[in-house]
């Protein structure tokens, strides 16, 4: 400890700002064991549910009836295993707050760069991002050994079929909006126990509830749910939801509520 | 340089600080001293914008945290010990904190070295001892090299070779000209360490002090006598209006005049002296004393009334 200051000391010139966050944010996502292990955890599940219900089909295609076998979906029957990815990129996208905030980190991430919103963009981007590039690798993976499972006589699609390719990069998209929709629950309520007790209530019992209700309200109203968004995207059929874009859409609007709620009261709350 | 001017904030109906405000300065150790609950916490949180102040202001170096251009190379904050998630290793937590303020890896690798870490740089914290989280959480405060430092009790769960390193780096931290503002609620260890402190009670200053005057004033300022003629040097002492006490080891305890007047007043008996040794109150007894009537949770008193705001001083 020779090095002097005093109050002559340089700083660099500017204002520390998006770039050295995006980069903290970069750190601290791969520095931990568990976001590896989790993000390694959805696309091996991933890509093996959707091989195992492709396999699972080719393999009674003889036994199947005519209707079955008409009103079979390659595409979305492929792309089963994205979903089952939602519980752990949403689990992945609670923890990078929860993380901080049970930890204590929150404090020194905040002390280090005190504009808070700023740091939560960086965070949101940087998991963001991550999600979506392994929710795309999952569902494009998951395609195409789904379809190369699908030997004739079993009816398969290619990327060129008619919806084909809308379904598998919508469902990557709408992998990566499920991610930063957990992370702005989390950003509001910080317990990791509780944002996912209300993530999973949001995707897993909140259609439940809805579905309870009678009939002519339950149909307005089920074509909100995530749940129900993710169907359409992936989806061939034409339905009561919304169609795949303006369901992303409407997710996208879910997720930026959500931030930018989270955000808001981040900057007012003391950490 | 960090000013703060009528510091409140309220958790809730609980006042944690009231009308705070004190000065820090650069080139020497200030310590922040208070009985556990009086809002030291609260006060560090609220210079570093963690937690914002219901009324008041506090700056550092002339300005409020938030508009701080570059936070870590102005002010480095120990704020608590186990800050660090548990399954990220030292250098990572460094790094990520590195990279918010643009401070490069070969700074990260400098100050784990200094606070010796090197060898677990590359473990995970979780398995981190206290007083390895503390090490790292000081070498977090280095980073920026920064001018302000503060550090929020950094000597717990050290060990006895910790703590003197902790102090010594402290202080040379300060020589270096540094604005260093450490909290304990250690007084004894606080009289060793700093050269000026800042005592608060309930959220309240109560005093801010160069060390050497708090133990200077303080009433328990005496001098130990032994003499084999101590019955004679007692009357002497008693009719030069000192004021003894008898201690139970044989000791002679005075009050009143210095070891210098005590030993001339021993020659010119003469009386022969064992020992004359001047005892500072310790930093504890002298601020127990300033402390007696805000401290917020008395032990032992069964259902006696925690005392009034109004009645602290």
């Amino acid at each position: 400890m020779s090095r002097t200051v005093g109050p002559t000391k340089a700083l660099p010139p500017g204002r520390y700002g998006i770039s050295g966050l995006l980069a903290s944010e970069w750190t601290k996502l791969r520095s931990l064991r568990s976001t590896m292990w989790t993000l390694g955890l959805t696309v091996v599940l991933g890509i093996g549910i959707s091989a195992l219900a492709t396999a699972e089909t080719r393999a009674h295609w003889s036994s199947m009836s005519l209707g079955s076998r008409l009103s079979f979906d390659p595409t979305s029957t492929s792309l089963i295993g994205v979903f089952f990815g939602q519980l752990t990129i949403g689990v992945l996208g609670v923890l990078v707050m929860t993380g901080e905030y049970g930890s204590g980190t929150i404090r020194a991430t905040l002390a280090a760069a005190p504009r808070r919103a700023l740091v939560l963009a960086a965070k949101a981007a940087v998991f963001g991002f991550v999600a979506l590039v392994i929710a795309e690798t999952v569902s494009f993976l998951s395609y195409f050994l789904g379809q190369a499972l699908l030997t004739a006589p079993a009816a398969h699609t290619t990327l060129s079929s008619p919806g084909a390719l809308r379904a598998v990069a919508g469902s990557g998209i709408y992998l990566g909006l499920i991610g930063l929709v957990a992370l702005g629950l989390a950003t509001i309520i910080r317990h990791t126990a509780g944002s996912i007790s209300a993530f999973l209530g949001i995707l897993l019992v909140l259609p439940i509830l809805v579905h309870a209700l009678p009939n002519s309200l339950a149909n307005q109203i089920e074509k909100f749910m995530p749940d129900q968004i993710g169907a359409s995207v992936v989806s061939l059929h034409q339905s009561d939801a919304f169609g795949a874009w303006t369901g992303l859409l409407l997710m996208c609007g879910y997720a930026v509520v959500l931030l930018v709620a989270g955000g808001v009261l981040l900057v007012r709350r003391d950490a | 340089m960090i000013e703060a001017k009528g510091l409140t904030k309220h958790y809730g109906s609980k006042l944690a600080v009231n009308q705070l405000s004190f000065s820090v300065r650069p080139g020497v150790v200030t310590g922040f001293l208070g009985p556990n609950g009086a809002g030291k916490s609260t006060t560090m949180r609220m210079i570093v914008g963690l937690d914002a102040p219901d009324a008041g202001d506090v700056t550092v170096n002339g300005r409020h945290y938030h508009d701080l251009p570059w936070p870590l190379h102005e002010v480095g904050a120990l704020l608590e010990a186990k800050a660090i998630h548990p399954g990220r290793s030292a250098r990572a937590h460094l790094q990520m904190l590195a990279e918010s303020n643009h401070i490069g890896l070969k700074r990260v690798d400098e100050v784990l070295e200094v606070v010796g870490l090197s060898a677990v740089a590359r473990q995970r914290a979780g398995k981190f001892s206290l007083g390895m989280s503390q090490r790292l959480g000081i070498a977090a405060t280095l980073l920026g090299n920064p001018e302000v430092m503060l550090f929020d009790e950094p000597v717990n769960g050290l060990d006895p070779d910790g703590i003197r390193w902790v102090r010594n780096l402290l202080r040379g931290l300060a020589r270096e000209g540094r604005t260093i503002f450490v909290s304990s609620h250690l007084m004894s260890e606080m009289a060793l360490t700093a050269d000026e402190v800042v005592i608060i009670g309930r959220g309240c200053l109560i005093a801010q002090i160069p060390i050497d005057q708090l133990l200077a004033q303080s009433s328990q300022r005496y001098v130990r006598v032994r003499s084999p003629e101590l019955a004679a040097l007692k009357t002497a002492l008693e009719l030069a209006g000192a004021t003894t006490v008898l201690e139970e080891d044989g000791s002679l305890s005075v009050r009143g005049p210095d070891e210098i007047a005590i030993g001339e007043l021993a020659a010119s008996i003469p009386v022969v002296l064992h020992e004359l040794a001047p005892q500072s109150a310790s930093l504890e007894e002298a601020f127990m004393e300033l402390t007696e009537d805000s401290i917020e949770y008395h032990g032992g008193s069964g259902t006696a009334p925690v005392q009034s705001p109004e009645g602290a001083k």
